[in-house]
């Protein structure tokens, strides 16, 4: 077979993939990126859909609201799920480490919007912790717990923990039982040795799941739209009512640009920091 | 001591873990027009509000119908185009392999917003086959990515074998390349329906009259806590444990002998 029947049978196998992520992909995103230098009703090109940002308060407002909600989401997350992954990867027995984890992350196979909407089961104001705490007298009345900045950052730590703890579990069993034989051989203490052993070795991992729960966290409408409700936007739920309520796609299109941007500073920082580690 | 504080704190994380699913799957079963404590079940009456709308019923048979077809394109679609680069020598390989994973780093708003201008612009109405090619684009790089990574040298050789016992080119593909690699492309076209099954926002933004179920179940939402929504929440739950045993069966065990 001659080199060049050869390449024509390789362009072939890659040529409907290619086309289609070009086709549906690149062009779609560039049709938005175009979109975005008009404003509605106005004419030529013009950047007023992005310098809305500084001058409307309420635009700047939900980036920040976005990246705290992200931030407090991502930190709290890592720090619930080490030591729980850590538990199933040490504490548990070997036999039993798998339906461990499998039962970790069954809510993981329920329905996005329905995981989301079952929390509202849970903090509504005649949910279950209301109605509970309200019953054995703790509470006089019920408090406020769903459509605030807490229930949406508890829907997104519900399941960001899940995912946590699945990649920090891959990230524990992979390291060698060796490591830790050594630290205890050389004096170390439990404490000591994952300190100073176990937690540098697994920190690349867990910089890895971590950019993955701002990443996916960030760029999420549901969870905040069913528990946060209107009374703060994200960016997301921005997003959404300039398509929706409005018509806007030129503002949606500029506001969809700079999450892109705020989600490719934390991909660069992620990947420089990981750079910086391995050398 | 290490030992029962890890206890308490793996139980205290299963049971937020839980917490919302039980509630759900408990209250599913609640006889009463509210979905609020006390529970007062048990009562199937929700379940058979759920099976007899005709809205939410349509929404799972597209919801069925997109996940199959478009999981089938993506694997089909990622399956050619990792054989292709893995087997021969192209051009700026590297640069196009990076092309077709690149959506995977683009959040589904994103991708759905592109898609939505793109189609208003070639006036294209919004439907089940746009939601459906919003689909295959996510899910493209992940079949893409999972099957190219299974392409071996051990593969290669067999693959010459065929070729030099006067096998065709479609032959090689259909009858030695495909089967072997059916676990890959079985985990891919899997995870792919997982991900289809489960999408919202693409679904959300792309259809109009027929949609599929999670955006039927975001529709029932809007009315507030609602019976129904729990019943159908539970069946989804159902449904998904279903499958993600079936994988586990299907794709793990035949490792172990």
């Amino acid at each position: 077979m001659s080199a060049s029947t050869n390449n024509r049978i390789g362009w072939a196998s890659v040529t409907p993939a290619l086309a289609w992520t070009l086709v549906f992909f690149v062009v779609p995103f560039v049709a938005m990126a175009a979109a975005s230098l008009y404003t509605k009703g106005g004419d030529g090109l013009s950047l007023a859909n992005y310098l809305q940002f500084f001058y409307n308060p309420s635009y700047w407002r939900a980036l920040t609201n976005s990246l705290e909600v992200t931030a407090m989401v991502t930190v709290i997350s890592v720090l619930l799920a080490y030591p729980f992954a850590w538990i199933l990867a040490f504490i548990v027995p070997e036999r039993w480490q798998r339906l461990a984890l499998m039962l970790a992350v069954l809510p993981f196979w329920t329905s996005y919007v329905v995981r989301s909407y079952s929390w509202l089961l849970v903090l509504a104001e005649k949910g279950v912790i209301n109605s509970t705490l309200v019953n054995i007298g703790i509470l006089s009345e019920p408090i406020q717990l769903a459509n605030t900045r807490a229930a949406t950052v508890i829907g997104f730590v519900h399941f960001f923990v899940m995912l946590l703890t699945l990649t920090i579990f891959a990230n524990l069993k992979q390291l060698s039982p060796n490591y830790r034989k050594a630290a205890a051989d050389l004096g170390a203490s439990p404490l000591q040795s994952f300190v100073h052993v176990i937690l540098p070795l697994t920190l690349p991992g867990v910089m890895v799941g971590a950019f993955l729960t701002f990443v996916l966290a960030i760029g999420d409408y549901i969870t905040p739209q069913i528990l946060g409700g209107n009374n703060e936007l994200l960016l997301p739920q921005l997003i959404m009512i300039q398509i929706g309520r409005r018509g806007d796609f030129a503002s949606a299109s500029a506001l969809s640009i700079i999450l892109m941007a705020v989600v490719s500073i934390a991909y660069f920082a992620c990947a420089r920091w990981l750079k910086i580690e391995r050398a | 001591m290490v030992r029962s504080l890890s206890i308490l704190y793996a139980t205290l994380l299963y049971g937020f873990i839980f917490l919302p699913v039980a509630v759900l799957v408990l209250f599913s079963f609640q006889g009463t027009l509210f979905p609020i404590p006390p529970f007062n079940g048990p009562s199937l009456r929700w379940y058979a509000a759920v099976l007899s709308d005709a809205r939410l019923t349509a929404g799972l048979v597209n919801s069925i119908a997109v996940a199959v077809i478009t999981s089938a394109i993506a694997t089909l679609l990622g399956f050619l185009s990792a054989w292709g680069f893995a087997r021969f020598p192209l051009p700026a390989s590297g640069l196009l392999r990076g092309l077709i994973t690149l959506p995977l780093m683009v959040s589904y708003l994103i991708i759905g917003m592109g898609l939505l201008i793109f189609f208003n612009w070639i006036g294209l109405p919004k439907s089940l086959i746009t939601a459906g090619i919003g689909h295959v684009v996510i899910n493209l790089p992940l079949c893409f990515a999972i099957i190219y990574a299974q392409m071996g040298d051990h593969q290669a050789n067999i693959e010459r074998a065929a070729r030099d016992l006067g096998a065709a080119e479609w032959q090689v593909l259909t009858l030695i390349t495909a089967p072997m690699l059916w676990p890959a492309l079985f985990a891919a076209f899997f995870l792919s329906m997982t991900f289809s099954w489960d999408e919202f926002v693409i679904s959300f933004l792309l259809t109009r009259f027929e949609t599929t179920l999670p955006v039927e179940i975001w529709n029932l939402l809007r009315a507030g806590l609602n019976p129904k929504t729990n019943a159908v929440g539970a069946l989804v739950f159902g449904v998904s444990i279903v499958l993600a045993i079936i994988f586990e069966l299907v794709a793990f065990r035949k490792r172990s002998p």
